[in-house]
């Protein structure tokens, strides 16, 4: 096989390359030529194609993504802010937090375990990269219609993909969501969350630094998986006939893993590192050129020295290889033997593949000749950027139009209680034990709280009583019908949600999940997202901190609903004051806090009942969203309130039957007013706590205080649920609830 | 000077500082002990903690029970050291046969995490002697090959000599012959659990603390040997 | 160029899920007549110098001793080309 050299590559200009094939268009392929100055060699041609992929190269989002920064709000907790590999905010006593959110879509449409299992792989990897412990997951997912066929494929190999990663590394699953959708048959969403906690001199920067530093690739071998991963898999949407792009998916092995975040964080502690650098999406490839170009000199690399797996791979295809599980550190000559020392205590190869030199140029060679001479900021971090065309969808006014009010409502107890069962039985609603029973929630010792609370907690560390909170959330339907405010609904679920646990809301993440960037409209989605994102961010005062863009998400031109998931991190200075919403005691006054409106288009009643979408979703309402959450993370302080839990997704009943359900113990409603309003409205900004009488003059003193209307809607005790709302009472027991409420997701998917 | 529990830590072992944890909390010294030394630092009971070990490579426990560190650990089992195996370590005590049967694949086939309800049923062993006899507790239980069997003669002399430590209650979730958690050796010291005490030890961040007796149990032992 | 393959299977009389759940598998996608499914491993070793009786010994021990729980497991050695 002959290799494709700098020095052939000046000499045949005109020489057919596979550009296209590669992912690249035209246009990008003339400005490397531009910026080398020549055709670029085999090697760099896959170098420049992987990382200016739209997975790597954030090309179509970039222009958009920056009103994160320009819109940051004021906040001194940002340690390290959007561009490194996760955002880092210091949480008070000497420690820090870093945590992200990233998708694992496409690969898991195609080989479900793997998909799943790798994305919680890279998610973990790059939370080490920051010089953390990576304590807890999330996974965040999106699946077809419950009862779809391929539902049946996807959904069990991917939560087993998870469980059986994240278990065998020992992080404990501390929450997620689980949406199913006919808009995601065919498209999946594995979004997976991780988060690390470490001391604040503790970070580590992805920086290749100090001219005679040691490049050391280390981890597992490398091999031919998932080449061109991103730029095959992620950058393109499927055609309808389904998985056919099979070789490019990455396969996991979690035990390397789990040895080599012990072996890291032995080297870090010994402060053996100056940069380091995960292998992600375009492995080799990204980790040279980000390193290089995140430092101040150049680098040269000996691919030779890369551990094999496979010995016939070729240059290209070491560049391109996504093999999990392996890790790219700068290391001071004088250190190198310590460092691998470490290595070989945990028996991880660890190599020698180059150094940092003073020039400005990335140069690799392969068997004595140069095969790569970039300079490697064009590679990492000045891909193209593109200005994608975005307009309103012709169909917007039309879905808009289309409300819920012409829908037909249940009248009369005996209809409004089947309608509650039926809801609580529904896919979205019903009880996801049979996903979250296969996730280790106890591993390491610190999980406060995991689902189904409303947010997941860990405690930072045993020498402290300190904890961050975490939740993940977004509406898909708000969303498609108003992007702007679906963006900053699903920001202001996920912010009550931590506050409902009594932590304080403190930064975000966020997985933008999109269909096809090259379709105007949903482009126009897009950009309104992060527009309502920014925005939202600011006004509340929690800056995001990083996170990842999914683009492609459709089969044929049917993109998904514009899935923007958002992560939120708070604190809590003493973990044992956390809520729960279980009610775990009788005669609890139960408080609606919040007001609740007629307002049902994009509803989950409108979509199990009627299968409706149209209209505009519930208002947005962020100053009450901080006025609910100042009152429960002070009710949560000072012993306020018993138990407390949002209201969303299915509204005030379903909150309210799970806190009985969790408690198991019935309650009694009493309902002024509209009772289907009441019990089944999204109106936001709302949440229903359960106080013991000595804590109601409290509670109303704190509400009061904020402007927070409240209102008493009933009490708790006995087996039932028990609704009195004049010709719209019933009772519902407890056992029937919980039948309905359990019976879904294991008659679907046990067999 | 404070009983010195040793627990042992080998690569893609996961709750060998929970282990730690609980040990402190029991009021003993943890001692940390590497799968590849041979030495067992002279401590006075031993913990094999649960995980992955060896990511349960050819069998869960299979490759782990090969450690330097299991000859002396076997050795010192036989001589009457108190050896705790929890969840992978209950598997590497019945593959270097210091307990008998096995432990495989969960038969539902799934991972599964749930807080378990058990019965201690005997007393006498060298972590169970804090218990009351019968006394019910719940402590989480995780893993996806937790199924002990083992035919029926060595179930029935389990049974008949008491050497059933803990048995599920209310769910079996494994597949367990006879619904067995736990059991014993002959002489009780070396005892193994499917489920994990060490994640029941502090209030807030498990089920309950019932799982601190597994812990205090030993020292009692310690103290009065 | 010839290897030893050691075949390892449950006991008869262990309960197999996972065969179990390929049998069901297998009956959805339609393959009639398929009354029992029990699942195995198969381990490929390469020896160096010749594949005698002794070096089959040693193999046995090791099957017995690493490559089968024997409490659980049966094994079976056998030479085969490549």
């Amino acid at each position: 096989m002959s290799i494709d050299t700098t020095a052939d590559a000046a000499a045949t200009p005109d020489a057919t390359q596979p550009w296209a094939e590669l992912g690249l268009k035209a246009d990008e392929y003339e400005r490397i030529k531009e910026i080398l100055g020549r055709r670029p060699t085999s090697s760099e041609l896959a170098m420049y194609s992987v990382m200016w992929s739209e997975h790597c190269s954030y090309k179509s989002s970039k222009v958009h993504l920056k009103q994160f920064g320009d819109k940051k709000p004021e906040t001194d907790v940002l340690l390290v802010g959007i561009g490194e590999n996760a955002g880092v905010v210091d949480v008070g006593e000497g420690w820090a937090v870093t945590f992200k959110v990233e998708s694992h879509n496409h690969p898991s449409y195609v080989e479900p375990y793997q998909g799943a299992a790798t994305g919680i792989g890279g998610i973990v990897r790059d939370i080490l990269t920051m010089g953390a412990r990576p304590v807890a997951v999330m996974d965040p997912l999106r699946f077809g219609p419950a009862d779809a066929d391929d539902t049946q494929r996807v959904l069990p190999g991917v939560v087993a993909g998870i469980g059986g990663y994240g278990n065998c590394l020992g992080l404990p699953n501390i929450g997620g969501e689980i949406v199913f959708d006919s808009t995601y048959i065919g498209n999946p969403l594995v979004n997976a969350l991780c988060v690390g906690v470490m001391k604040h001199d503790d970070i580590k920067l992805a920086t290749a630094t100090g001219e005679g530093n040691l490049v050391v690739l280390f981890g597992a071998k490398t091999g031919g998986d998932g080449i061109g991963g991103v730029s095959v898999l992620a950058s393109e949407t499927f055609d309808a006939d389904g998985p056919a792009k099979r070789p490019s998916v990455q396969v996991g092995d979690p035990f390397t893993e789990k040895v080599l975040i012990e072996c890291c964080l032995e080297l870090f502690a010994e402060d053996l590192v100056v940069g380091i650098q995960d292998l992600g999406g375009a492995g080799i490839s990204c980790a040279t050129s980000e390193l290089a170009s995140n430092g101040d000199g150049g680098m040269h690399v000996v691919l030779d020295a890369v551990p094999l797996r496979d010995a016939t791979l070729s240059p290209e295809e070491i560049l391109m290889s996504e093999s999990q599980e392996r890790m790219c550190a700068v290391v001071e000559p004088a250190l190198i033997d310590r460092f691998m020392e470490i290595c070989a205590k945990w028996d991880i190869d660890a190599s020698v593949i180059g150094v940092v030199n003073a020039s400005d140029r990335l140069t690799i060679e392969w068997r004595g000749e140069k095969i790569v001479d970039v300079p490697p900021r064009t590679v990492a971090h000045e891909g193209p950027v593109y200005e994608r065309p975005f307009h309103r969808p012709t169909g917007q006014d039309a879905l808009q139009a289309a409300t819920s009010s012409g829908l037909a409502r249940p009248e009369g107890g005996e209809a409004i209680a089947s309608t509650v069962l039926r809801m609580v039985g529904s896919p979205n609603l019903a009880d996801k034990s049979w996903v979250t029973q296969q996730y280790d929630r106890y591993v390491l010792g610190n999980t406060a709280s995991a689902m189904p609370e409303d947010a997941g907690i860990v405690r930072l560390d045993e020498s402290t009583v300190r904890g961050v909170a975490l939740a993940t959330d977004c509406n898909g339907r708000f969303t498609m019908l108003d992007p702007y405010a679906g963006a900053q609904l699903a920001l202001s679920e996920a912010y009550r949600n931590v506050a409902a646990v009594g932590a304080k809301p403190l930064a975000v993440t966020n997985c933008l999940n999109f269909g096809s960037p090259e379709d105007p409209e949903v482009m126009w989605q897009f950009a309104e997202a992060v527009r309502g994102l920014a925005d939202a961010c600011l006004e509340l005062g929690v800056p995001v901190t990083g996170g990842n863009v999914s683009f492609y998400n459709q089969t044929g031109d049917t993109a998904i609903l514009p899935t923007p998931v958002i992560g939120v991190l708070g604190v809590i200075d003493d973990v044992s004051t956390h809520l729960s919403h279980a009610i775990d005691a009788d005669g609890l006054t139960l408080v609606l806090l919040g007001t609740s409106k007629d307002e049902f288009d994009g509803s989950e009643w409108a979509h199990v009942v009627h299968q409706h979408l149209g209209g505009l979703p519930p208002a947005v309402d962020l100053d009450a969203e901080r006025r609910l959450a100042d009152v429960l993370v002070e009710a949560a302080r000072g012993g306020a309130v018993t138990a407390a839990h949002d209201v969303s997704d299915g509204g005030m009943v379903q909150t309210v039957i799970e806190m009985c359900l969790r408690g198991n113990r019935g309650a009694r409603l009493t309902i002024e007013g509209d009772a289907f309003t009441a019990l089944f409205s999204e109106s936001v900004a709302r949440a229903v706590v359960a106080v013991r009488d000595d804590q109601v003059a409290p509670l109303m003193t704190l509400a009061a205080g904020s402007g927070l209307p409240v209102s008493v809607i009933g009490s708790t005790g006995g087996d039932s649920l028990t609704v009195d709302a004049g010709a719209d009472s019933f009772t519902l027991t407890l056992d029937g609830i919980r039948t309905a409420h359990t019976a879904t997701l294991p008659a679907l998917f046990d067999h | 000077m404070a009983p010195r529990v040793g627990v042992v830590t080998f690569p893609g072992s996961l709750d060998d500082r929970d282990a730690q944890r609980a040990v402190r909390l029991a009021g003993a010294e943890p001692v940390g002990l590497w799968h590849g030394d041979t030495d067992l630092h002279e401590v006075d009971a031993i913990v094999l903690p649960g995980g992955f070990s060896y990511g349960d490579y050819l069998r869960a426990g299979a490759i782990a029970r090969f450690s330097p560190i299991m000859g002396p650990i076997v050795d010192a089992a036989r001589g009457g050291l108190p050896v705790l195996g929890i969840c992978n370590g209950f598997q590497i005590l019945c593959e270097s046969h210091l307990l008998p049967g096995a432990l495989t694949r969960n038969d539902h086939l799934h991972f599964i995490c749930r807080d378990q309800k058990l019965r201690i049923e005997n007393t006498s062993s060298a972590f169970t002697s804090g218990f009351a006899a019968g006394q019910e507790i719940v402590i989480p239980l995780k893993n996806g090959e937790g199924a002990y069997i083992a035919d029926e003669r060595t179930l029935d002399e389990l049974e008949a000599s008491g050497r059933v430590v803990a048995r599920y209650l209310e769910l079996n979730p494994n597949g367990s012959r006879r619904d067995i958690a736990g059991i014993s050796n002959e002489a009780g010291n070396v005892v193994g659990l499917m489920p994990h005490p060490e994640h029941a030890v502090e209030a807030g961040f498990g089920p309950s603390t019932d799982g601190l007796p597994f812990f205090t149990s030993v020292l009692t032992r310690l103290v009065n040997a | 160029m010839a290897r030893v393959v050691v075949d390892v299977m449950l006991k008869p009389e262990i309960l197999d899920p996972q065969g179990k759940a390929v049998g069901r598998a297998a009956e959805r996608l339609g393959y009639e007549g398929i009354t029992a499914v029990r699942q195995g491993k198969r381990f490929e070793l390469q020896v160096d110098g010749p594949i005698d009786d002794a070096a089959l010994a040693r193999i046995r021990e090791l099957a017995a001793s690493l490559l089968a729980n024997t409490v659980i497991e049966d094994f079976a050695v056998r030479i085969e080309e490549q």
